[in-house]
């Protein structure tokens, strides 16, 4: 008796890979690259899960629902979103001119985009702190605002969005915009229906990057910020208070609910993204 | 005409694209413009749908003065060569484009990609994306797009010239054919001298910028005006001193006023054909020349071509030759 096997069904993405069995070796770096993540990323995330709970969820509860808690998750969240909403804006159009236009002193505006990668955040707080603090040479003080949280954290996350738009314009085929004018789209248009759906996969991918880094951001914030309880005191800084106060269970109650928001944000973005990248 | 095109200048930095170039192009005929990879016919063409503009000159569409006109405004359809598929939109709405642009009403907008999709035998893909169609396809869907809007002139930048050579000869007959059931004025941009002998029912011969020459398929082939489009238009050979083509030259096994003594050095057999490489003995002129000649394969039989055999040549009855410059 021979067994035939039915063929499976197509599938809409087929894989390369259709056996189920992995070789010896494949199975090897599934094994470290797992054992890798759980050690780096999943043993700590599960700890500090662990430590927010070990009182019983009523301490937990109560941690979270401190006004100087609510306040501080309040103001971290609501200041990444914007942030995010802004740099996926501006990123996706400093890409578009670092890409499409040639100017003068192009190379150094390259290099200049990726400071805030480089640089160490209290750096960056520095330097805002005497652009915009008493001793602003421009008569602005933003120390202990929320436009200067705002202003932080725009720098910090500028460029993320614009290193992941950049490559998929520089790949866009000219062409496609050449037919959607042929074929009578205005400039706005073909922007709209063309453009934007090619680039939104990438301000996606970038957008959620932005939005991490700012949720959690602490250096660049630190200074500018001066921590005023209610006011200009952002989680991570709430988070520190509180370990120095010796309450470790406050601080990873606090850090739990930022890392439900950020996996929450992320699988959102992710799968906005998914969406729009359904054409490859 | 329905296109005009006169004393166009191009140059994109020192490179002198097109100079001094007239073109007239007239209504319903199918024009392929000709010529090697640089010779500026694709800018040609470009500047004919306003996605370049020309630094000199003029451009007539239907007697419309269009020269700076933007592409949206000419009534131009435009094929690329990597198709331009807007990928993230169905095979319906890459059709549906330019009429949703026009916001034209629903139905009638359906009526036509319909049509447009049976026309160019996509009817069964219409919800699929781009990326999960052949390359014909997409060049199918890229040409349904393109006439969508009813332009009165379509043009193709070398349509046919990422698809492989099977797919590229069905489209070529099937482009003829579509061309003779709507006869819409049409150019098309090929390197391929073959394409355009076979599809066009004009050719014109581009080369450094300049037309060489312009013509039916068959006065350019038959009457050349010169050795750049002999040489460009099919194989060409020397005899005696003259640019013959090889299937002109005629072999005889016997001697005669006209003919040339030569011996066969090589012979080697393509598919149907034979090619017979042979060397002079110095002819009228006194030159030795290495011609080649192409013969069918129940010839060199007849002849019992081998190498070292003597025989003589002379150009067949009414060739055309010229004088090798």
């Amino acid at each position: 008796m021979t067994t035939t096997r039915t063929p499976a069904p197509p599938r809409r993405r087929p894989r390369p890979v259709s056996s189920g069995r992995l070789t010896s070796a494949s199975g090897l770096g599934l094994g470290v690259g797992v054992l890798w993540l759980s050690l780096i990323v999943l043993l700590p995330i599960a700890s500090i899960v662990v430590v927010a709970f070990q009182s019983g969820f009523g301490e937990f509860w109560d941690s979270i629902t401190h006004p100087g808690a609510l306040a501080a998750i309040r103001l971290s969240v609501g200041a990444a979103l914007l942030v995010t909403v802004i740099n996926a804006v501006m990123g996706t159009l400093v890409a578009w001119v670092l890409v499409r236009d040639s100017f003068w002193g192009k190379r150094i505006v390259e290099v200049i985009i990726d400071i805030p990668f480089a640089l160490p955040t209290i750096v960056a707080g520095l330097v805002l702190i005497s652009l915009y603090g008493p001793q602003s040479p421009f008569g602005i003080n933003l120390v202990g605002t929320r436009t200067g949280i705002f202003v932080a954290l725009l720098f910090v996350t500028l460029p993320f969005v614009v290193r992941s738009v950049q490559p998929v314009l520089i790949e866009m085929e000219r062409d496609v915009e050449e037919a959607a004018a042929s074929l009578g789209a205005s400039g706005f248009t073909i922007f709209r229906r063309i453009v934007l759906p090619t680039l939104a996969p990438a301000i996606l991918a970038g957008s959620a990057l932005a939005f991490a880094r700012a949720l959690g951001e602490f250096g660049s914030v630190i200074l500018i910020s001066a921590n005023l309880a209610g006011k200009t005191e952002v989680s991570s800084a709430y988070i520190l208070k509180l370990i120095e106060q010796n309450d470790t269970t406050g601080a990873a109650a606090v850090a739990t609910i930022l890392l439900l928001v950020a996996v929450i944000v992320l699988v959102l973005l992710d799968s906005l993204q998914r969406l729009a990248a359904r054409r490859d | 005409m329905s296109i005009a095109v006169t004393g166009i200048n191009k140059r994109f930095g020192d490179f002198v694209a097109l100079s001094d170039v007239d073109l007239e192009v007239p209504t319903g005929r199918l024009t392929a413009l000709l010529g090697p990879s640089g010779g500026g016919k694709s800018t040609l063409l470009r500047i004919i749908a306003g996605l370049e503009f020309p630094d000199t000159g003029t451009v007539e569409i239907e007697g419309v003065h269009a020269t700076w006109l933007p592409p949206q405004k000419r009534s131009v359809g435009f094929v690329f060569q990597h198709y331009a598929a807007f990928k993230h939109l169905s095979v319906y709405r890459n059709v549906a484009f330019g009429l949703e642009i026009r916001k034209k009403p629903k139905a009638e907008i359906r009526k036509r990609v319909m049509e447009l999709l049976e026309l160019v035998h996509l009817e069964q893909f219409a919800d699929r994306l781009p990326s999960q169609l052949s390359g014909g396809q997409r060049q199918r869907m890229a040409l349904a797009r393109a006439l969508a809007v009813q332009p009165e002139v379509l043009l193709l930048d070398e349509p046919f010239g990422a698809l492989d050579a099977q797919v590229r000869k069905e489209l070529r007959d099937w482009l003829r054919n579509l061309h003779d059931e709507m006869h819409v004025t049409t150019i098309f941009v090929t390197h391929d001298q073959e394409e355009a002998l076979e599809v066009s029912d004009e050719i014109v011969v581009i080369n450094g910028g300049k037309i060489e020459q312009t013509g039916s398929p068959d006065d350019l082939y038959d009457k050349p005006a010169n050795d750049f489009v002999m040489k460009f238009l099919g194989p060409v050979t020397t005899l005696d001193g003259r640019l013959v083509r090889p299937h002109d030259i005629e072999v005889l096994r016997a001697a005669e006023s006209d003919a040339v003594g030569a011996t066969v050095t090589k012979l080697t057999r393509v598919g149907f054909e034979v090619r017979a490489e042979l060397r002079t003995a110095g002819g009228r002129s006194g030159e030795v020349s290495e011609p080649w000649v192409q013969l069918t394969r129940s010839q060199a039989e007849a002849l019992a071509l081998e190498p070292g055999r003597e025989v003589w040549l002379r150009t067949s009855s009414a060739p055309q030759t010229l004088a090798v410059s």
